[in-house]
């Protein structure tokens, strides 16, 4: 008896760092449950930061940020939360974290903060991390937590990143503000004004779904 | 687990004052920092108005060496005014937004010069600063012109909140380099201004020395950068006036050295 409780809290103890568990909270977001083109969470952002490369990276990095030091901090305190007011405090928690990326861009990337305005304050309303948080962080522990958080931003990010993609380049023939077709001799490439409007976002995003879900079958339960 | 309301209250004063203190001091401590970044990116505005921006190699150094600042009122007279920390106001601490909602006649407004490289007693353009709404915000820009305060050596817009690739397109290098060379005097002295017109097809016929070609699917956008430039020119007249006659004011550029 007393040994096979032992052998357990060994067995339990033994789990590796990026076990099958585990890499499965950082894969599943990629493809098969990503927040944007499966859960359709976080789509504000995705259309309207998504112009141009750079910002749009800044917002990737800055939601990754946030989402990791909030679920990290929701799992740490979720035994001493009160339910009650556990919505309250994990948005104070993220709000925190978004401020901090808000004044630190501020200082040391200020076009880009321009740029933003006031879509890095609205990652506090975003809801892939309030949704992460609740419905993981809240019940597990830190380290997994942290997987998890990481998953779905990355999941959000990779979107966010190949809609930007395509957005900047058919829609000013740049790429991170580099003149890509006048460097290859094409300069008379006509630039596409609906791709730097938020509908080409949508186009490319459901172009994005299209591919996505044709591949992996995916259909929407009614 | 239902927990009692004494630790509900205590969970949410401790959790707000440990939030709130961490925030403050990352407020304070970046405070400096940021405020150097927005004085950069205030004085790449005004030198993009008459250079071309990417060939400088050192923004601030430029600055500090080709461009001299003072302050006047509405009637062209140079004000020398303590800042709230107790200095003498410099130009570029001016906040052109609050003035905006002064009365144009209480408004103080900065004046930049633009010295020649190598030789700071030589002027090459006066930039002068303007504030006006597009369609869904604020937008402002800076104005420079050369010596003989007519013709338009460059122009710079920026804007809080103009919709992308449309009214936003004011920031664009090309669309400000319609302005080069057009005069805000038209033939019998009276402000004209440089004003867009509706569309981007014009007749040639149409565009001369105060109309270029506007913003397709941006008319208000445009509309309201017409407005600005009219409005901010007048304010200026008195100045303008004066420097056309020839009326130099002394400041020496040490005054606006940092």
């Amino acid at each position: 008896m007393a040994e096979t409780l032992e052998k357990e809290i060994t067995k339990k103890k033994s789990e590796a760092l990026l076990s099958k568990r585990r890499k499965k909270f950082v894969l599943d977001p990629l493809n098969d449950d990503n927040p944007i083109t499966i859960q359709v969470l976080g789509i504000c952002s995705a259309l309207a930061v998504t112009t141009q490369l750079k910002p749009t990276l800044v917002m990737a990095m800055s939601v990754t940020f946030v989402m990791i030091f909030s679920s990290l901090f929701t799992s740490l305190l979720r035994n001493l939360i009160p339910t009650r007011v556990r919505i309250i405090v994990q948005l104070a928690i993220i709000a925190s974290f978004v401020i901090l990326v808000n004044e630190v861009l501020h200082a040391y990337a200020y076009d880009v903060y321009k740029q933003l305005s006031v879509f890095v304050g609205l990652i506090i309303t975003n809801c892939i991390v309030m949704g992460r948080l609740e419905a993981f962080a809240m019940g597990n522990k830190p380290y997994d937590s942290v997987l998890d958080a990481f998953g779905s931003a990355m999941g959000y990010s990779w979107i966010i990143i190949a809609v930007a993609f395509f957005r900047e380049l058919l829609g000013s023939g740049k790429l991170f503000g580099f003149e890509i077709f006048s460097a290859i001799g094409w300069s008379s490439f006509p630039t596409n004004g609906l791709m730097v409007s938020p509908v080409g976002a949508f186009i490319i995003l459901g172009l994005i779904i299209w591919v996505q879900r044709s591949k992996s079958g995916y259909v929407e339960q009614h | 687990m239902q927990r009692s309301n004494t630790y509900v209250i205590l969970f949410s004063l401790v959790l707000t004052i440990i939030l709130g203190g961490l925030l403050s001091l990352a407020s304070v401590g970046l405070r400096p920092a940021q405020k150097k970044a927005e004085e950069f990116a205030k004085k790449r505005q005004i030198l993009s108005a008459v250079l071309d921006i990417e060939q400088v190699p050192d923004i601030v150094t430029e600055y500090n060496s080709r461009i001299s600042s003072y302050i006047v009122n509405a009637n062209g007279e140079t004000v020398e005014q303590e800042s709230p920390a107790g200095e003498l106001l410099k130009a570029e601490d001016l906040d052109i937004e609050k003035e905006f909602k002064k009365d144009p006649a209480d408004r103080l407004y900065p004046v930049y010069r633009f010295h020649t490289e190598g030789n700071p007693e030589d002027i090459e353009a006066y930039i002068l600063a303007m504030y006006g709404k597009g369609l869904w915000n604020d937008i402002w820009g800076y104005i420079a012109l050369a010596t003989d305060m007519n013709t338009v050596v460059g122009i710079v817009f920026d804007h809080k909140g103009e919709t992308a690739g449309l009214g936003s397109r004011i920031t664009d290098k090309a669309i400000q380099e319609r302005y080069k060379g057009k005069k805000i005097f038209d033939d019998s002295g009276e402000i004209a201004s440089v004003s867009m017109l509706k569309g981007e097809n014009n007749k040639p016929a149409s565009i001369d020395d105060h109309n270029i070609n506007g913003l397709s699917g941006a008319t208000i956008t445009a509309k309201g950068v017409n407005y600005m430039m009219i409005d901010y020119l007048n304010y200026y007249l008195p100045l303008i006036e004066s420097l056309k006659k020839g009326e130099v004011v002394a400041v020496s550029m040490l005054n606006t050295k940092n």
